[in-house]
């Protein structure tokens, strides 16, 4: 097997060393009730060639070739090499958790930096070295809540993508964190802060709110804060697209940001391996769950990057820990990282401004359900057979939103970014208006 | 004497930050083909940012430059052998890399519709179908996105059937030689932590068990091999005494890599467990992340894991969202995809005997470092050895050297240390685990090394208390950063490091 590195002499010599006549013996001490008697029912071991081959087909049969107006929590944005080149690397893919600093300076340093630029993206002062993906991100975020606030209920706005509540839900039922839902305004599609007013008590640990949300409205983070902060809880604002933080302005009253990294030149990928994070004030530090990397100096006083602060985590607290969180998304935060490098200051600016612009083409030929403020992604009102009419012409349409929002039958989140071409909204607008006017006026005579 | 390293240069390289001036750039986007929009009138001038302060500007030259620098400074698997217990490091096979990259794999959205997914759906059904095979278990769901979040998963499904059968119960016991993991894990699901102690051959101690188990305990959290790298003789009685009182059993699968194709859990009483596909099935660590956790089950849990699961209908596959018994999603979509189709490469490429014989090397590789090394350093627990096995630092402790420092004068020998100080039930720990993916040269130089740091301790321990010394980082002070932590870069502190 071409991952063994050993001959049959050398394994000889290796069990005569042992004192062991054959490889059986090392097992000999197990009970034999517990031991498989028979090979494994698996194929015998593959070529290189036949792997590829094999992974192609199942490729093939995900649809490769067809536009996509898909947002809702995964983007299709532009992956530049240097990101692939980068995280290759035998030395960043194949090294272990930095826990001995000598000889784990590079990954270290890249935390470092990508800890600083989430940082400057969110206005907030301290960012941790990932978490698994923006879902759980939220529920460890509401658990720091409790964990600051000391109050145990959670209010999360319904305009939060429903993944992630869903997410939020499970980890809470067995810790005493009762969660309730505030509702969104029908007309702007924003979360309605007097619902959220009306349930809020001195049991409230934080609302939390996502923007842009999940119909791709932008929130009033401030008002939010205000109202959140009256009452002695906390904010936290969810983002799950992070190229519009190259234009929106960052939620810096918020107390907690916790979001998902995808946009940022990580495959789509099915739905992972994606990177959350969770981003705070310097005063909240020791609540904040995950690794985390610190400036100090070696021995010879030269500049040095070390974990730090684990006194929080699980390997030294056990049950008394932030969080269980251990391995995190290392490696996708380091493709995060280099994507930021390469697009920069400038370069993410015209990148979410690119978006923008072609959001709002695609949005002008079409009825959009709520009039607030949006990014790259919004709501229309259309019947399901528009995504089955843009089948044919090979573009996947928008995601139904019914399936989670009753009170929105008839109604897609669809999402245009810098790669969506000019030609497939123009397909999209034709064939959506095409749909949409006799489904109206069956409407109509109803 | 050191045979594997010589130090050669190594590049100075500043942070990102420091580097970076106005106007330089790495990128080019293609001329936009609609009409701008105004960010201030479509947004309102209040919801937009002005620039990003301090974030870098640099070119696509100064970019690859600062990585790779970066990348040189760490230690790799591809470098050499990383002889971490319990962390099964092993070679990462680059056609993982590739496959994971295919493109209808890569760029799958994972809400397009069914009929446009079914390949990606295939890859997820082909590894279940394999993870339960080689864990004898009857049921999988791959959600869990690494091992802590598998176990919570896995406790969450233990707390549910027993809620299901009236009383969720109080207690989870837990070995005293366990992952940190585990007590956070049943904290967070709330469960009190009961520890139990380990008996002197670091295995269950059955007569306390026999004692502490009662109508309160809802299961057991067990590591198997356990973390002193000996299999649970008694595991087929430990799990009777639990089932007995209506407890469940829970594994630990870190350590599956002693196991693959020699035994399996649901075969010896297992009722649920989680796997981690960056240790034992090969997906690439890559400094920290990302793993994927999947968590295997009998039949009687298979209810309540998380949702949505795969299901076979009219020659296609379809996400199945009923199973009104589940605890819900754990995760949004259905888990680190991009991992699981690494793990399947590495499944296929060895096939039924490759999986068996890495487990066999595995195990033989731990038993020769034992053999060589059992002369030099303190082996307080004698079962045999599975795949890794651990040493205490009791001897040379007298001579004032602890474990964490024949960890770092290993360094200088070109080696990643081996775990420090865990399991916590040995005093002093080394713990070793080879893995299968070194060869017997690898492993001699590894041996090498170990017994010249043990002559060093006995002639000069010095050299051994202030290693690394061939490093180009030399000891951190890791006291100093969690002091006062600095975990951002801020302009202000730029004079300070321009020494660099």
């Amino acid at each position: 097997m071409r991952y063994l590195p050993k001959s049959d002499s050398e394994r000889r010599q290796m069990l005569d060393v042992c004192g062991l006549g054959s490889t059986d013996e090392l097992f000999s001490h197990l009970p034999p009730e517990a031991r498989l008697q028979r090979p494994l029912k698996l194929d015998p071991g593959k070529s290189e060639y036949e792997i590829v081959d094999w992974f192609r087909e199942r490729g093939l049969e995900t649809a490769p070739g067809y536009a996509s107006f898909l947002g809702a929590g995964v983007y299709s944005h532009y992956r530049p090499v240097l990101v692939d080149t980068v995280v290759s690397r035998g030395e960043f893919l194949t090294s272990y958790t930095p826990y001995q600093a000598e000889i784990s300076q590079g990954t270290l340093t890249t935390i470092f930096e990508f800890q600083t630029m989430i940082c400057q993206l969110t206005g907030m002062e301290v960012a941790n070295a990932s978490m698994y993906d923006g879902s759980t991100a939220v529920p460890e975020a509401a658990m720091m809540a409790v964990r600051i606030t000391g109050r145990h209920k959670v209010l999360i706005a319904r305009s939060v993508h429903p993944e992630y509540r869903e997410v939020l839900k499970t980890y809470c039922q067995h810790q005493g964190m009762p969660i309730d839902e505030v509702a969104f305004d029908l007309k702007q599609g924003s979360v309605q802060l007097s619902d959220a007013e009306a349930k809020l008590s001195d049991e409230v640990a934080a609302i939390i709110i996502q923007s842009p949300n999940f119909f791709g409205v932008v929130e009033e983070v401030k008002a939010a804060a205000d109202l959140a902060h009256k009452h002695g809880a906390l904010l936290v604002v969810i983002f799950t697209e992070a190229v519009s933080l190259g234009l929106l302005e960052p939620a810096r009253d918020a107390d907690i940001v916790a979001g998902e990294l995808q946009s940022f030149a990580i495959s789509p990928s099915y739905g992972g391996p994606y990177a959350g994070i969770i981003a705070t004030r310097d005063k909240y530090i020791r609540q904040l769950p995950g690794r985390l990397v610190g400036e100090t100096k070696d021995a010879n006083g030269n500049r040095a990057f070390c974990l730090t602060l684990s006194t929080r985590e699980q390997h030294i607290r056990r049950e008394k820990a932030t969080s269980n969180i251990c391995t995190n998304q290392a490696l996708i935060a380091l493709m995060a990282t280099v994507f930021m490098t390469v697009y920069g200051k400038e370069g993410l600016r015209e990148l979410a401004q690119q978006n923008l612009s072609k959001a709002h083409y695609l949005a002008s030929g079409l009825t959009r359900r709520f009039s607030g403020p949006f990014f790259n992604e919004f709501v229309i009102e259309a019947p399901e057979s528009l995504n089955d009419e843009l089948l044919r012409e090979r573009i996947i349409g928008g995601v139904p939103l019914g399936r989670w929002y009753p009170e929105l039958q008839n109604t897609m989140l669809v999402c245009a970014t810098e790669m969506t071409k000019r030609e497939h909204m123009d397909t999209f607008r034709r064939v959506a208006n095409a749909v949409s006017e006799p489904a109206l006026a069956e409407g109509a005579r109803r | 004497m050191i045979r594997k390293t010589r130090p050669h240069i190594t590049q100075n390289e500043p942070l990102l930050f420091e580097i970076s001036s106005p106007g330089k750039r790495a990128w080019q986007l293609p001329d936009l083909d609609v009409p701008a929009v105004d960010a201030n009138e479509a947004l309102g001038s209040d919801a937009v940012r002005h620039e990003i302060d301090n974030f870098p500007e640099v070119s696509e030259v100064e970019a690859i430059r600062h990585f790779t620098r970066l990348s040189t400074w760490n230690y790799a698997i591809d470098l050499g052998m990383y002889p971490l217990g319990s962390c099964t490091m092993k070679y990462n096979p680059r056609i993982n890399e590739l496959v994971a990259r295919t493109e209808g794999l890569a760029w799958a959205h994972p809400y397009q519709p069914e009929q446009l997914a079914q390949g990606a759906m295939e890859v997820t059904a082909v590894l279940e179908a394999a993870l339960c095979e080689i864990t004898g278990m009857d049921a999988i769901s791959l959600q869990p996105a690494a091992g802590a979040h598998g176990e919570m998963t896995g406790i969450m499904l233990i707390r549910s059937l027993l809620q299901s059968r009236g009383n969720p119960r109080r207690r989870l016991l837990i070995p005293d030689s366990a992952h940190g993991t585990n007590p956070a894990t049943a904290a967070m699901v709330g469960y009190e932590v009961q520890n139990i102690r380990s008996n002197d051959q670091g295995l269950v101690d059955l007569a306390a068990l026999e004692q502490v188990v009662d109508d309160q305990t809802a299961g057991i959290m067990i590591t198997n091999p356990n973390t002193v790298g000996v299999f649970e003789e008694n595991i087929i009685k430990v799990t009777e005494i639990l089932h007995r009182r209506g407890a469940l059993v829970y594994m630990d699968g870190a350590n599956m890599n002693a196991l693959v194709g020699i035994a399996r859990p649901g075969d010896f009483g297992i009722d649920v467990m989680h796997l981690n596909l960056h240790k034992t099935f090969s997906t690439p660590h890559g400094g920290g992340g990302p793993g994927a956790g999947p968590v295997a089950v009998k039949q009687h849990l298979e209810p309540f894991l998380p949702t949505p699961r795969l299901k076979r209908t009219n020659d296609a596959w379809s996400w199945d969202y009923n199973h009104p018994q589940s605890i819900g999603r754990v995760r949004a979509f259905y888990g680190n995809f991009g991992v699981l189709v690494r793990a399947l490469a590495y499944i296929m490429a060895h096939g039924r005997e490759g999986l068996r014989q890495a487990t066999v090397d595995a195990v033989l590789n731990a038993n020769y470092i034992r053999k060589h090394l059992e002369p030099w350093f303190d082996l307080p627990y004698k079962a045999p050895s599975m795949h890794e096995c651990v040493f205490s630092d009791s001897r040379q402790a007298k001579k004032g050297v602890r474990t964490g420092d024949i960890a770092k004068r290993l360094i200088d020998y070109g080696f990643h240390p081996y775990t420090v100080s865990f399991p916590l039930i040995v005093p002093g720990a080394l713990m070793i685990e080879p893995t299968e993916t070194e060869g017997k040269r690898e492993l001699d130089l590894f041996i090498d090394a170990l017994i010249s740091i043990a002559n060093e301790i006995e002639q000069d321990p010095q050299i051994v208390l202030k290693a690394p010394h061939l490093t180009r980082t030399s000891r951190v002070d890791e006291v100093t950063a969690a002091r006062k932590p600095i975990v951002r870069w801020k302009p202000e502190s730029t004079a300070s490091q321009a020494a660099d």
